[in-house]
């Protein structure tokens, strides 16, 4: 990227089970002010535009892009939502500061997930309603088809997906925000319930309540307001198909071209070199190893076996998901791929706390939509721009 | 395109089409069911409204108290916990006489809603509500109105423990 | 820095119909395909997608862009739904151009679809999720109740009357009869019948409203250096603004769409226009209601405030006054399917600016156009001026 955008503020709250003490706006509220002052940034003066996320059945309001300014200081500004993970939220910032015509763009996206009493209903409705609706499957069944189709031919096991979920409860109880840290071992996961085969009950994350508000500014701007830019050096998405008829079961397609996209941005021929730690979707535990192979961060297949290994855990070669990803920290909604990009950015600012990893300077972040998409974004950040530097 | 398409995709349909079954539909409902949190502010405006009391909110910063209250000012967005019971009157900044219903079913007699600027608002800031107690072809911009309460056992902590608001002076 | 222009090469649509038989993705791709067709491209030219649709509510689609995404070419491809919900088809200007602009693409399918006639029995019952879900929702507004009401305040405040509002629909619908995709054209409608239509929402009455639509419009954007290859009559982006006022909209001043101003004003300073009324030369303003174009050529600085129904009865805003203003018959003319009739409107100035708009082709030869649209809470504005000139 000729002319680079960082991250120069990030704030949030939660991340809760629930959250009865706060309307969604007091949530939101409460990410802004900290992102806000984190930046050094009035956003009633110094943003230039404002990119929320939100779908309108997870908030119970149509239009739900009429509730989103007040609460960022947004009012009579340029604001618009995406209906899309907080990265695609991020992509879009970043696209306005590159036309040169934004220097500051705020991106927020949240979740009150505990006040959705029908969610599986709700995410039954993105099935095609003519093929796949009257089927009356639940949602998660199209999870367990991908995770067994992607398990025979990579040869993950459901050990290895076991090892993914004690990791990252683990990892979030060094996460002062993550709602779920937890101290288990492998035999807990394999033993819990099966929910639809294979997936057993704590191999599935578990929803959160919890905003997180980010400013994004051009270089000059950047470098003016933060000691401590983690720049965006690539940013990708892509979708696969919608249809569950005429999709890849096995791979993560989207993730694969989302991150060729990221990569070819960041000018990173090899990510295994480059790339110093992740923080990957991991809705499912088998989608942290599917996406691991997809981001081209291990060969296809090995995932599982260095996960198991340690490979992945914070004292490892690649870290991924020190923060405990959404299955310790709490499945966020849209605002999942912006709990990633968050812990990337303290990471690099050397500001993650007991869970802080040694001199790191790379870190991707990568988002899923959830079932039944196949929609996937991926962000390669730095704290510093070495030769790149225009 | 106009000269050079000859002519252009979409099919339409009758409603005679579907009844007979000249073409094939999927009937689903959906399931959504939510229990938002009211949070601070919107609880406990729901809490006065239970007391019989509407209450707003005064930002300092900006000198101006509005309706329904917010824990911050959308403004100078600075926290907003000056809470202040307003006037139940005010005066019909716009109204409609509507015919239909929410999902579409005529009626005879208008349901009327307005937007009514509460006293001790500063600048004028209104709630959307409805208007009773009044001939329809009577309601006029600037008309003087004030809340008509359920009975204090009757009511929920709800926008509608507030029937309606009807005119100060008979209409 | 300088910019990297963006010019629109290409456009497709469907007719606009009460009820289609294709499905919403089905709709999505005949607008697609027609769009590409139009200027010689095929899907693998395509960097990127660009989806706009308003509420999930009427397709009964739980994440509707996913869903309509292979529909609108996006199979493997970077796509991105933007929503401002009625604002979103004209927002599809400014969501393309900073996708080209960025210097991440050099060409994007931008796909608006919309099928309202899924909800049972009435996509109008869709909008009562459209208010606050706590302090509004409990009465059951019905979605016309906000439009009768700042209807209501716009006529108090400049003492306009319901026939100067209902020249509106006439001109609209009358220029509708000239479109091959219009719904609503009628070449000899009349005041009077707008005037003696069935009562809704006093003071909205029936012929004052555009109906619920099916229907899809794609457009193709391309950078400069690019589009010059594509075709040899791109009409460039001069100009993009959007603007979003607070969602506390009974605090507010009913009277003028300030929202409208911010975000014109916002493309008026892009596009290096100081004179608007001057030097815009064709006008696509939102008119889901009659009176809502009148409220938006004043929100433009097209007309002074209050001032717009004078501009209608002189004849000024006809396709062939001074200042054409929906040529193409607006959705009052060729039908409301929300976001498609939103980049209708861009796909018209297109065709305006290129000399093809046929029989409603406006005299003379505009150089520039502006299109607008309003969503949300009577709270969004969103412009794009699109011109036969590349930007300096
Ligand atoms: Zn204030």
């Amino acid at each position: 990227m000729t002319h680079p955008v960082a991250i120069i503020g990030v704030g949030w709250s939660g991340f809760r089970p629930v959250t009865p003490d706060v309307s969604y706006k007091e949530l939101i509220y409460e990410a802004a002010v900290r992102a806000y002052a984190d930046a050094g940034v009035d956003p009633r003066r110094d943003v230039d535009s404002f990119v929320t996320v939100s779908e309108d059945f997870h908030e119970g309001t149509s239009i739900f892009d009429e509730y989103v300014p007040d609460q960022i200081g947004g009012a009579q500004r340029p604001v618009h939502t995406i209906t899309g993970d907080g990265l695609h939220g991020l992509a879009a910032a970043v696209m306005q500061i590159l036309t040169g015509r934004f220097r500051v763009v705020v991106v927020e996206g949240h979740s009150k997930a505990s006040n959705i009493l029908t969610l599986p209903h709700i995410t039954a409705y993105a099935l095609d309603p003519i093929l796949n609706r009257p089927l009356q499957v639940n949602p998660l069944a199209v999870a367990a088809l991908e995770a067994c189709r992607y398990m025979h031919e990579s040869g993950a096991t459901r050990e290895q997906c076991g090892a993914v979920v004690t990791k990252n409860r683990r990892n979030a109880l060094r996460n002062p925000a993550a709602a779920y840290g937890a101290d288990l071992r492998t035999e807990d996961v394999l033993a819990s319930e099966v929910v639809a085969s294979p997936l057993a009950r704590l191999e599935i994350s578990d929803h959160a309540d919890g905003a997180i508000v980010i400013v994004l500014a051009d270089a000059e701007t950047a470098r003016r307001l933060s000691p401590h830019p983690a720049w965006i050096r690539g940013i990708g998405w892509a979708n696969d198909s919608p249809s569950l008829e005429s999709r890849c079961w096995a791979r993560a397609v989207y993730a694969e071209r989302a991150a060729a996209m990221a990569y070819k941005m960041a000018g990173i021929g090899n990510p295994v070199e480059e790339i110093q730690f992740a923080e990957v979707d991991d809705t499912y535990a088998y989608k942290e190893l599917q996406h691991l192979e997809a981001l081209g961060l291990c060969a296809q297949g090995r995932a599982g076996p260095l996960t198991r290994e340690g490979a992945t855990a914070p004292d490892g070669c690649l870290p991924v998901n020190v923060s405990g990803g959404s299955l310790g920290v709490g499945h966020l909604l849209e605002a999942s791929g912006l709990a990633r990009v968050l812990e990337v950015v303290l990471q690099l600012r050397g500001h993650a706390g007991s869970r802080q990893l040694g001199d790191v300077y790379t870190g991707l972040a990568q988002s899923w939509r959830g079932v039944p998409t196949t929609s996937g974004a991926v962000a390669v950040l730095s704290n510093q721009l070495g030769g790149r530097e225009s | 395109m106009t000269q050079r398409i000859a002519s252009y995709p979409g099919t339409a349909l009758s409603e005679e089409d579907i009844e007979r079954g000249h073409v094939l539909s999927v009937h689903d409902q959906l399931r959504a069911d939510y229990a938002w949190d009211a949070g601070l502010a919107i609880g406990l405006y729901l809490d006065g409204l239970k007391a019989g009391v509407i209450l707003g909110v005064r930002c300092r910063r900006c000198d101006r108290t509005v309706v329904p209250p917010r824990a911050f000012c959308e403004q100078c967005f600075a926290p907003m916990d000056a809470f202040v019971p307003l006037a139940d009157v005010g005066i019909v900044n716009t109204f409609s006489l509507c015919y239909v219903t929410w999902d579409v079913k005529r009626i005879v007699e208008p349901l009327i809603p307005a937007v009514i600027d509460l006293d001790g608002t500063s600048p004028p800031a209104g709630i959307m509500h409805l208007l009773g107690g009044v001939v329809p072809d009577r309601v006029h911009i600037g008309m003087r109105v004030r809340a008509v309460w359920k009975p204090a056992r009757a009511r929920q902590g709800a926008i509608t423990d507030i029937r309606y608001f009807k005119p100060l002076r008979r209409g | 820095m300088s910019m990297r222009r963006v010019a629109v090469v290409g456009a497709g649509m469907t007719r606009f119909v009460r009820r289609a038989m294709e499905t919403p993705k089905e709709l999505a791709w005949h607008a697609s395909r027609m769009a590409l067709d139009s200027c010689g491209l095929t899907l693998n030219d395509v960097g990127g997608v660009c989806i706009g649709s308003a509420p999930d509510a009427f397709d009964g689609v739980h994440m509707k862009g996913e869903y309509l995404s292979d529909g609108s070419g996006a199979w493997g491809k970077p796509v991105m739904r933007s929503y401002v919900g009625g604002g979103t088809g004209v927002f599809l200007g400014p969501h393309g151009w900073y996708h080209v602009a960025s210097g991440l693409f050099d060409v994007v399918l931008v796909v608006a679809e919309e099928k309202m006639s899924s909800f049972y029995p009435h996509a109008q019952a869709a909008f009562l999720t459209i208010f606050d879900h706590t302090t509004e929702r409990p009465l059951e507004p019905n979605l016309l109740w906000i439009f009768a009401l700042e209807m209501n305040r716009y006529m108090q405040t400049y003492g306009i009357s319901k026939r100067d509002i209902a020249q509106v629909a006439v001109k609209n619908k009358r220029n509708a009869a000239d479109h091959p995709c219009a719904m609503l054209g009628e070449a000899n409608i009349t005041v009077e019948d707008v005037l003696n239509s069935e009562v809704l929402a006093w003071p909205v009455q029936r012929l004052d409203v555009s109906p619920v639509s099916d229907g899809a419009v794609a457009i193709v954007m391309a950078a400069e250096g690019v589009a010059e290859r594509i075709t040899d009559r791109p009409v460039w982006v001069q100009g993009v603004g959007w603007n979003l006022d607070t969602a506390y909209w009974t605090n507010r001043d009913l009277a003028y769409p300030e929202y409208v101003e911010r975000a014109a004003r916002m493309a008026y300073e892009m596009a290096g226009v100081r004179e608007p009324r001057k030097e815009i030369h064709v006008v696509e303003p939102y008119d889901p209601f009659d009176y809502k174009e009148l409220h938006h050529l004043e929100g433009l600085l097209l007309a002074d405030r209050g001032k717009a129904p004078e501009l209608t009865a002189q004849g000024v805003t006809a396709r062939n006054g001074a200042m054409p203003v929906c040529p193409s018959g607006g959705l009052l003319g060729v039908g409301n399917p929300i976001t498609a009739a939103g980049l209708m409107k861009v796909a018209e100035l297109f065709w305006q600016l290129r000399g093809e708009a046929g029989a409603r082709q406006v005299p003379g030869t505009p150089e520039r156009g502006l299109a607008q649209a309003w969503g949300d809470l009577m709270q969004v504005g969103t412009v794009t001026i699109l011109g036969t000139q590349r930007p300096s």
